[in-house]
Order: C-alpha cells, then sequence, then structure tokens
C-alpha cells in the first residue's frame, strides 16, 4: 500500500524584544541563574503582568508578514497547570481570541508547484523557566531567568506532506521571523523550537488518521530524522495491522529514535479562563497600517530589489537572502566599498567557505562589514592580489585581525613601484637561460615558466600584468 | 487631649498644628494595641520599632515641609493581604506563614508617600475568604462590641481596629463585601472603590476580577481622606483606571438636596431580620428629611448574585493560590520526599477549610465539560448584572440597602453552615461584580446592642457622591459616634 504523511506544526518563538513580556526584566540569554528575575516574573503573590506593548507588534508584524487576519479585540487567558519551572502555576497565554489567524507561507512542492501551507493561528505567551538536574547533588535546581521572555506560537494547518516541506516552511518562516528582526531564530538557544504532529493514511484516503506529537527538535537536522523515523514507526505498526496511539513522543536526536512522553488520556486539563489581570488589548487599523508601513523589507522583496536596481544574478540573491546574516554583511559591506557582484561573490565565496570550515552559523559569525569592505577594497585597487584577499579574510575571519594592518605588518602589499621590478626579472632571466633559449626558438610556453619564477621571486606581490610586460619588453 | 477619640483627621490637624507629635500619636495606638488586642486579636503583627523609627522620621519631615498630606503622621492598620516590604504578609494562611515580601503593594507606598505610620498587619479571613475572620489561621478577631461575636470578614482586623481604636484608619479589602460586611458589623465606615479606582499591586490576590483596596475609618471624612491617597492610576496595574483627580470638598460637602435615592426592593426581602430593616427604613427617612428623594424598585437580578459570584470566585482563586506549591517561599510540608508529594502534602497541610473548599469549587467549575455550564453562565449573568446597576443609575443618583441580612453572629455559629454563610453576602457580592463603588456606614443598632450597616452604591468612579451623601447622614446622625465600652 501506498502512504501519505500529514503533518501539521507548532512552532514557539522567543521574541527578540529588550524586556520580558509582563515585566522590566532583561530577556538576554545565558547570565547567571536567577538574575534576570524580579518579583513579577517569579510570580511573588500580589503581583501583576503589565504587557510590553513591543510583543504586540512583533505578533502583528509576523502575521502580516505571513498573511494573516490580525485580531481587533485581543484577549490573554490562563493555562493552568503544576510544574516548577511556571512559578505562577499558570501560562498567560491566548487560547480564545489568538493576535492572528487564517494566514499562509508559501513553499514549493515535490513538483516545482508553488504550495500555500496555512497558518491556523498565532497567538502570544510567556516562556516558562528551566529546571537544572545537579547529578552531584541529586535535587533540581530552577532557573527562572527565562521565565516570561515572550513567545510567539505559530501553529499551521495539517498541510505538509514530506519532511522537505516542512523544512522549506521552517527556513521560509525563520527567514521571515529574522528578516522583520521579531526574533533572532537560534534554535541552539531555544529561540526557535518546532513540535511535529504527524499521522499517516493510506493515498487516497480523506480521513486523517491518529496523530502523534514530537517534540525535542532541536535543529534542522534532528527535525529531519524525527519525521522519517516517526513515519516508518507509523506505517509499520498500521501494516501490522496495530493502531496508532493519540500521545506526546519525545525525539533523542543522540539515540536516534522518539518514545512516548504521556498519552491523551494522561493529558492535563488546562482550565482555561481569561485572564482578569490583563485587560483586553484593541489593536486599531491605524495601529496595523503604521507597523505595515514601518515592516523591515521581507527576503522576497529584498530579492526583487537585488535583481533590479543592483543587476545581481537571481542565484545570487536566493543564497544572499537565504540568511538575514548574509543580508545584513551584503549590504552593510555594499555601502562601504560599492561593487555588488564583488560583494556577492566575495560573501558567495570565501565567507561562506569560511564559515563551513568552521563549522560555524551565520548568525553567530563576527566578520565585520568594515573588514570585508577593507579585503575587497585592496584587492580592488591592487594594493593585494586576490589571492592574497583570501589569505587576509581567512585571518580576519578566525583572528579577528586587522587587515590592513596584517597587510603591511606581513609586508603583503604589491610592488607599486614598477622601476623596482626591471631588477627582479633581468635576474630571473639571467639565472634561467635554459627557458629563454626555448622562449626565443618559439616555444612561446617558456614564458608561463619564466612568470612563475618571477612571481615567486617577488614573493607574489606584484601585478601579474606589470610583470608580463616587462617580460616581453626585456625578452621581444 | 485622648489621641486615640479623635478621628484621623483631627488627629492630622493636631499634628501639623504641633499640638501633637507624630511619636505620640504612635506610641498611644501601640501602647493601646499592647495592652488590650490580647483581647480582640486585630493584628498579627504589630511593627512597633518599625514604627517608632518611621514616625521620627515622618515628624522630620512634616517640619520641613516635606509631608503636607491632611494624614501625614497618622498611624494606619493594613490588611495582612497587602504587601509590604520586609514585613510578614501572611494573609492568615499557614501557607504563608513565613512570608516576607521584598517589595512593597502600591498603596503602601502611596502610605509612605503621604507620610503615614504603618503600626501593623490587621488579621482576616485567610486569603480572604470568609465572612467572620473564622477562617484565619492565626485565631479569630473578637467584636469589640461584643467579644463573643464575630467581627465580620474577610477585613475583621481591619475593621475591629478602627472599632477598639487601636488605629485611627486602616485598608481593608473587598472581594465580595469584605470591608463593607466586617465595618457593618464593628460599627464603622468602609468604602469598596469602583474597581479600577485603587491599584492592586501588591494586595495577595483572592478573585483578581472583584478585588478592590479601600478604606475603613470612624466616619466617611476620614474614608474620604485615606481613598485620596491611595487611589488613581498606577502603571503597575494594567486595570487601574485613570480618573479624574479626587475632590476632597465635594466629597465631604454632605448636601443631598434634590438627589434621587433608589432602595432595590430585593435587598428588603426574605432572609432580613426585623431590626436591620427597620434601619434602612430609618435611613430612607433621614435622607428624606435631608432633601432627597428615596423609592423602592424592584432589582430582581439579586437572586443571582451569590452563584455568580462564587463561580467567578472561586474560578480565579483556584488559579491564584496554585502558585503556593511549596516550591518557592511559604509553608513547604516537611514529610514530602518526591515532586508530586510536596505539591499534595504542602497545599493539603497549609490551607485551611474554607480556601480548600473554594479551590476545589474552581476546579471544579472550569475543568473542561462544566465550563460553559458554570463559568460562562457565571459571565452571563454578571454581564445582566452590570446592565441592571447601569439602569438603575438611569434614574437614580445612588442606591441604598443594607450591607447584610443580619448583624454580626456570634462565634462558632457561621463555620457549620458555609451555605448559610454564603447567603450572608447577598447583598454585597453584586456591587463587586458590577465593579461600582459602594459605602458602607453605621445605621443602628439592633436589640442587643450590635451596630446595624447600611450601604450607599454609587455610579463607577463616583465615589465623592456617596461619600458626600454618608457624611450628610453622619452630620444628621450620631451613630458613627458611638463606641463599643473597652473590655
Amino acid at each position: 500500500m501506498e502512504w501519505e504523511i500529514v503533518m501539521g506544526l507548532e512552532v514557539h518563538t522567543e521574541l527578540a524584544t529588550e524586556t520580558k513580556i509582563f515585566c522590566g526584566c532583561s530577556t538576554a540569554f545565558g547570565g547567571e541563574p536567577n538574575t534576570h528575575v524580579c518579583e513579577i516574573c517569579s510570580g511573588l503573590p500580589g503581583t501583576l503582568p503589565l504587557l510590553n506593548q513591543r510583543v504586540v507588534e512583533f505578533a502583528v508584524r509576523t502575521g502580516l508578514a505571513t498573511n494573516c487576519e490580525i485580531t481587533r479585540k485581543n484577549k490573554f487567558d490562563r493555562k493552568n497547570y503544576f510544574y516548577p519551572d511556571l512559578p505562577k502555576a499558570y501560562q498567560i497565554s491566548q487560547l480564545y481570541l489568538p493576535i492572528c489567524r487564517n494566514g499562509f507561507v508559501e513553499i514549493t512542492d515535490a513538483d516545482g508547484n508553488p504550495k500555500k501551507i496555512g497558518i491556523h493561528e498565532i497567538h502570544m505567551e510567556e516562556d516558562a523557566g528551566k529546571l537544572i538536574h545537579d547529578e552531584f547533588d541529586d535535587c533540581t535546581l530552577v532557573d527562572y531567568n527565562r521565565c516570561g521572555v515572550p513567545l510567539l506560537e505559530i501553529v499551521s494547518e495539517p498541510d505538509f506532506r514530506s519532511a522537505d516541506e516542512v523544512l522549506q516552511y521552517l527556513e521560509k518562516l525563520r527567514a521571515i521571523l529574522q528578516f522583520t528582526g521579531v526574533s533572532d531564530c537560534k534554535m541552539q538557544e531555544g529561540s526557535l523550537r518546532a513540535d511535529v504532529n504527524l499521522s499517516v493514511r493510506p493515498k487516497g484516503q480523506k480521513e486523517f488518521g491518529t496523530r502523534t506529537e514530537m517534540k525535542n527538535l532541536n535543529s534542522f537536522r534532528a527535525i529531519g530524522r524525527a519525521i522519517a523515523y516517526e513515519a516508518n514507526r507509523q506505517i509499520e505498526l498500521l501494516e501490522d495491522g496495530e493502531k496508532i496511539v493519540q500521545e506526546t513522543r519525545r525525539w533523542d536526536d543522540n539515540k536516534g529514535y522518539s518514545y512516548a512522553m504521556r498519552s491523551k488520556e494522561d493529558a492535563q486539563d488546562y482550565k482555561y479562563f481569561p485572564e482578569p489581570d490583563l485587560p483586553p488589548i484593541e489593536i486599531s487599523e491605524e495601529t496595523i497600517e503604521s507597523i505595515r508601513s514601518a515592516m523591515p523589507e521581507l527576503p522576497e522583496q529584498k530579492k526583487r530589489r537585488y535583481i533590479d536596481e543592483l543587476g545581481l544574478p537571481e542565484y545570487d540573491t536566493s543564497i544572499l537572502t537565504s540568511d538575514k546574516a548574509y543580508v545584513s554583511l551584503f549590504e552593510e559591506t555594499l555601502a562601504l566599498c560599492g561593487s555588488p557582484k564583488d560583494v556577492a561573490n566575495w560573501i558567495m565565496g570565501e565567507v561562506m567557505k569560511l564559515l563551513n570550515d568552521t563549522a560555524t552559523l551565520p548568525e553567530n559569525m563576527e566578520l565585520s562589514p568594515k573588514d570585508l569592505a577593507a579585503v575587497i577594497q585592496m584587492v580592488k585597487s591592487n594594493k593585494i592580489n586576490r589571492g592574497t584577499g583570501k589569505t587576509v579574510l581567512e585571518k580576519v575571519f578566525t583572528e579577528g585581525v586587522d587587515p590592513e594592518k596584517y597587510v603591511a605588518d606581513n609586508n603583503l602589499a604589491q610592488i607599486t613601484d614598477l622601476s623596482a621590478l626591471r631588477p627582479v626579472i633581468e635576474e630571473v632571466i639571467a639565472a634561467n637561460e635554459k627557458s629563454v633559449t626555448e622562449y626565443k626558438s618559439g616555444k612561446t610556453q617558456a614564458i608561463g615558466y619564466l612568470m612563475g619564477q618571477a612571481m615567486r621571486a617577488l614573493k607574489g606581490k606584484a601585478p601579474a600584468q606589470e610583470v608580463q610586460k616587462l617580460l616581453h619588453e626585456i625578452l621581444d | 487631649m485622648d489621641i486615640r477619640k479623635l478621628s484621623a483627621l483631627e488627629l492630622g490637624a493636631a499634628i501639623r498644628e504641633k499640638k501633637i507629635t507624630v511619636r505620640e500619636a504612635a506610641e498611644s495606638y501601640l501602647a493601646a494595641i499592647e495592652s488590650t488586642d490580647g483581647t480582640y486579636h486585630c493584628y498579627n503583627t504589630v511593627c512597633k520599632e518599625a514604627a517608632l523609627a518611621r514616625a521620627d522620621e515622618v515628624q522630620k519631615g512634616i517640619d520641613e515641609g516635606k509631608y503636607t498630606s491632611p494624614l501625614a503622621g497618622v498611624p494606619i492598620g493594613v490588611k495582612d493581604n497587602i504587601c509590604t516590604k520586609g514585613i510578614l504578609t501572611t494573609c492568615s494562611s499557614k501557607i504563608l506563614e513565613n512570608f516576607i515580601p521584598p517589595y512593597d503593594a502600591t498603596v503602601v507606598r502611596r502610605l509612605h508617600d503621604a507620610g503615614m505610620v504603618m503600626l501593623g498587619k490587621l488579621n482576616m479571613d485567610e486569603f480572604a475568604m470568609g465572612s467572620t475572620t473564622e477562617t484565619s489561621a492565626t485565631g479569630v478577631t473578637h467584636n469589640p462590641w461584643n467579644t463573643q461575636h464575630v467581627p465580620g470578614g474577610s477585613s475583621g482586623g481591619a475593621a475591629a481596629a478602627v472599632a477598639a481604636d487601636l488605629a485611627p484608619v486602616t485598608l481593608g479589602s473587598d472581594t465580595g463585601g469584605s470591608i463593607r460586611q466586617p465595618a457593618s458589623f464593628c460599627g464603622v465606615s468602609g468604602l469598596k472603590p469602583t474597581y479600577g479606582a485603587v491599584s492592586r499591586y501588591g494586595l495577595v490576590a483572592y478573585a483578581s476580577s472583584l478585588d478592590q483596596i479601600g478604606p475603613l475609618g470612624h466616619d466617611a471624612k476620614d474614608c474620604a481622606a485615606l481613598f485620596s491617597v491611595i487611589a488613581g492610576k498606577d502603571e503597575k496595574d494594567g486595570t487601574s483606571m485613570e480618573t479624574p483627580k479626587f475632590d476632597f470638598d465635594a466629597a465631604t460637602n454632605g448636601d443631598m438636596q434634590g438627589k434621587k435615592i433608589g432602595i432595590p426592593a430585593d435587598y428588603l426581602g426574605e432572609g432580613i431580620s426585623p431590626d436591620v430593616k427597620a434601619a434602612i427604613e430609618a435611613a430612607a427617612e433621614t435622607y428624606r428629611s435631608l432633601g432627597a428623594e428615596v423609592e423602592i424598585f424592584p432589582m430582581p437580578i439579586v437572586k443571582y448574585a451569590i452563584p455568580a459570584y462564587y463561580i467567578i470566585a472561586c474560578a480565579e482563586a483556584c488559579s491564584n493560590l496554585s502558585r503556593y506549591d511549596g516550591i518557592k517561599y511559604g509553608y513547604s510540608s516537611p514529610n514530602a520526599d518526591n515532586l508530586m508529594d510536596t505539591y499534595i502534602k504542602s497545599r493539603s497541610e497549609g490551607f485551611g477549610m474554607e480556601v480548600k473548599r473554594r479551590i476545589m469549587l474552581g476546579n471544579f467549575v472550569l475543568s473542561s465539560g462544566y465550563y460553559d455550564a458554570y463559568y460562562n453562565k457565571a459571565l452571563k449573568a454578571k454581564k445582566l448584572i452590570q446592565e441592571s446597576f447601569f439602569e438603575a443609575f438611569r434614574k437614580y443618583d445612588m442606591l441604598l440597602g443594607p450591607v447584610a441580612p443580619t448583624t454580626a453572629p456570634k462565634i462558632g455559629e457561621s463555620l457549620c453552615d458555609p451555605l448559610k454563610m454564603y447567603l450572608g453576602d447577598i447583598y454585597t457580592v453584586m456591587i463587586n461584580i458590577a465593579g461600582v463603588p459602594s459605602m458602607a456606614l453605621p445605621c443602628g443598632f439592633d436589640n442587643e446592642g450590635m451596630p446595624i450597616g447600611m450601604q450607599l452604591i454609587g455610579k463607577p468612579f463616583c465615589e465623592a457622591e456617596i461619600l458626600s451623601a454618608a457624611v450628610g447622614f453622619q452630620n444628621a446622625t450620631d451613630f458613627h459616634k458611638k463606641s463599643p465600652k473597652e473590655s
């Protein structure tokens, strides 16, 4: 039998606001445990939440960028459950009136046709703290730093039919969130998390199968592997005549399998009810319009502009707009040194190679546009040649050297005083009589060898064109 | 001069005129607390040292012109569910027996800014759940008029402290009558402000959509003065509202000429004791003699008030009280050896019976499958109740009625029959559901000499109007001037 996989995604993203959703504490990642904490986010008796308006703005931005309807009258609800990482024993979230609904993100299906993935809703909520098990003292400690960091939960329709579609959607969504400045989407810091709801059904069947929900997917790679594993598991069960149990499963990426966390029967009753401590939030047409008009350029718009205004090939624009880090580096470097195609080539060639060689994620790249522009400028003005340029960039990338100072300190600049070239070339000619004879007897390729010898003698610092010109001058 | 026989405003004036020092005022009350609070148990915590140190600081501030409030230098007691930095805030519950907040409630900051001196923290029903102060984990407060009787609740300590002259004014909180009913039982005045008029920041929540902090004192003028200190928008409370500045003169002029007062017929119906009914009718006569029009009108929605109130209040309470889990602060059971055990035992051992009853009720009405039948229906009733009030306010400037169907019961009479205790809230809970302000004040005594209270219910944010009506009544009567004999 041929099976079809059906998936829906719940994506949680931590917002890049300076402060938490209901208090003034910092949202910075890391920090000593329980240092970004106050009476409000630690849920002390008597405290009240105060909504950070930036969160609403970010949610609206995300909704507009994903073609959603924006809810004009918003409310928050309480989701009640006991857990030590949740100091109030309820999470302030939105159940009844989420801020965005009925949107979509466009991807490409297996046949290369555009396909819309529906967004069911996007709602605002607060993150919980973190439990740390101390093996040494055999106790569990709580860090409330992350408690109250604003989250958006983006719930898709069950529109995915393959892991590739899921990954495409996540790439698009990540780019949207990054470009709109809503989130930095660092998966390893937990600022982008995806849960996958998956079921299988015989191809052609209309009804959905019983689904499972998979959690703890911490990288795109893990998502791809977990989907393959879970689809196979379900298909094997069904082919053996067994039933799928509706449950939540946890993916273990080291071991490459998932295991059941809790079944539907153990599902908690969250006893949602409207949050009485926060008044309803009205979002006016003017607010939406002002957010729309101040919205940063999205990847698709950037691509178009790079093609139309900068004359870049479409291939280049796709690569450059695949990550916000590339775009920032590209645009800022361009502003410093001009030459869009040069800058694009350097980023797509050398920079991406260095990222790859050092296993660095683009968002963690420390290369500054100023340094990249300096390298490009030096090559363009013939101060150094392209090969030296690559060496310098690698030093900048790995050791953080100042490119101009490095070139000066290591005497890498090209010889600009052309009169200094002639004596060196004459010496090379004198030392390579055999090649000179060959050349003069008509073996013109012998000049290549002489060229090489001359460049070596000049330590690669002379403009090749000038060296060749001089060689001909002397020999002919 | 007997300091404790002065009203708060009189005391404030005497301090400003340098007839009394701030320290003398504080010392006088602290001495009285020391000698008589053993009998009444109004206070859970008395802050003697801190109060005296603060008194000297305030004196200096008054002398330097830093504190100019009419209540500067006046001592005050604060209900034990209002957070005070560095001072125990127990909500009269075992589960918070060791809780010392690291921050001050907004109202406490405002008392501080006005130069008031806090004497201590006042007893209450556990987490403000109860109508008698008998659910307190620290023991019942005794009614100063007759120590065999309860003071009412939940702000029993706050009302009894004023009645027994153990504080000139106090702060209480009112979720379903918790300021007005004890004020009525103890023969003092108390104001439940409009929802949103006073910041709830730092008030340990019972039912967030109903809770309001308000003043209690010997008369309406003292309540007006204290209300003007604590009222006003607070950035830390999203449900607090921007309101026009409170006009103290308008709130105390007492002019009733041409005012229209409505009495809900359903406030005088079945269950009301004859003494209470007679006192309300007499109060209506007093208002007529002051030039007001008074008439009785039907308000049949009253019968939905108690079920709607207990559903909404318990639903919010069960969520608000979930944070007391034995993990972060407060009581943690020493008998637990895993997480689930810590939750269950800390909560089972830390909460009292009435609190547990309301947590269970709340969890029940919010459970999946019951939400629409209970909680949603209660929200609909809330809307209808609000509409009934708006309807009434199209015809009347304010409403008049009893605070409670009876006077203060004897200690031990109520807890065995919680349903009866809940029914005693029939005249007060509706006001919280509607969010409107209500002023309770003494209007008579029953045949055993226990005080009877009435309430004046006003339009949203029209505290000045009902305070003024209370002042008018107190200018014409002397119920508020009577005090219990010291026992």
